[in-house]
């Protein structure tokens, strides 16, 4: 077989799971493209393990250790999210600005100057 | 290459979809089909674990995730950010830059797949000779992952929540500082006890491991 199907296959969900990461808004989310990617770098590894006949499988044994670390990375990260879903009531992560640093506060959507806006409502409404 | 297929195109409709919970059933699709990969790259046991974490463990936690954080069921349109145009053009330089490379690299790289090497006991003996610093090395973090874990989903101790809450509710200070003295006793009990539990699982782990490298 050759080896570049492998290969491509393994470019294209890595470059899916990039998407994913810059794209998508729910944290979760985010953290099912990380896994995307972590599982592109496995076929690579796994591949090239198989073409090279290492003779200690060092591919093989690196996946095997990759999808440990994914396991973990996941336990972690959702236990990430919930505590920021504890103390904030969202995991949005465009809604997560605190960190921001000063002068930039170009909101686009996040929900942070609505209180204002609700109460002139409210006085137009009376 | 249909299962290559197969797994990009799930793995789209994982970052494409308006519904979250499809999302994660779209990624068991995605890894069932690497799964299959590896099959075809005759590394079963590599294919199994695959099954067993990925399908098995991971995804029920990124729905046990879902659940928790109360996400909308069902449609809804604000799962994509605001510069998703952006995200799309840098993916599509990340995939065009590296098939490029890829295609130009290994060109006339061809693999004869036979039988080699990725059956249990072959990757036992590699795993047990070869790496087995690494492979303890890896028990440790898992073990302070899971302490981690724990530590942080635990709601009765920690001085940073503490904090966050005072700072957030005006709660004052003494009242605080008195709840987190009294609380990191029974937190300390707690690290012991999940330290000890997981060292017993680590432990049967690792024997049940050796048993099949023996098998």
């Amino acid at each position: 077989m050759h080896i570049v199907y492998p290969a491509i296959v393994a470019a294209v969900l890595f470059s899916v799971g990039v998407y994913g990461v810059l794209a998508r808004r729910n944290a979760i989310l985010v953290l099912m493209s990380v896994e995307l990617m972590l599982n592109a770098v496995n076929l690579n590894l796994v591949a090239f393990d198989v073409w090279l006949r290492d003779r200690l499988h060092g591919g093989q044994v690196l996946t095997l250790f990759t999808i440990v670390i994914a396991a973990a990375e996941v336990g972690l990260g959702l236990a990430i999210i919930l505590l920021v879903f504890r103390n904030r009531q969202t995991i949005d992560v465009d809604a997560l600005r605190t960190l921001r640093e000063e002068g930039t506060a170009a909101e686009p959507v996040a929900p942070q100057p609505q209180p204002p806006e609700a109460e002139a409502a409210e006085e137009v409404a009376q | 290459m249909l299962l290559g297929v197969v797994a990009v195109g799930a793995g789209v409709l994982v970052v494409t979809t308006r519904q979250l919970v499809h999302a994660a059933l779209w990624l068991v699709v995605s890894f069932g089909a690497l799964a299959g990969s590896y099959l075809v790259l005759t590394a079963e046991f590599v294919a199994w674990v695959q099954v067993l974490i990925y399908v098995g463990a991971v995804i029920v936690l990124l729905l046990f995730g879902i659940m928790l954080t109360r996400a909308p069921i069902g449609r809804s349109d604000v799962l994509d950010s605001g510069n998703r145009w952006a995200a799309l053009a840098v993916a599509v330089a990340t995939a065009g830059v590296l098939v490029t490379v890829v295609v130009r690299g290994f060109r006339d790289a061809y693999v004869p797949l036979k039988a080699s090497g990725g059956t249990a006991g072959d990757m036992g003996a590699s795993v047990f000779r070869g790496w087995v610093l690494p492979f303890e090395v890896l028990s440790v973090l898992l073990l302070a992952a899971l302490i981690g874990a724990i530590v942080l989903s635990r709601t009765d101790i920690g001085a940073a929540r503490a904090d966050g809450d005072a700072t957030r509710a005006g709660i004052d200070a003494s009242r605080t500082g008195g709840d987190a003295a009294g609380t990191d006793i029974d937190a300390a009990g707690a690290d012991i006890d999940a330290a000890g539990t997981d060292i017993g699982a680590d432990g049967g782990e690792r024997g049940a491991d050796t048993k099949e490298g023996e098998a």
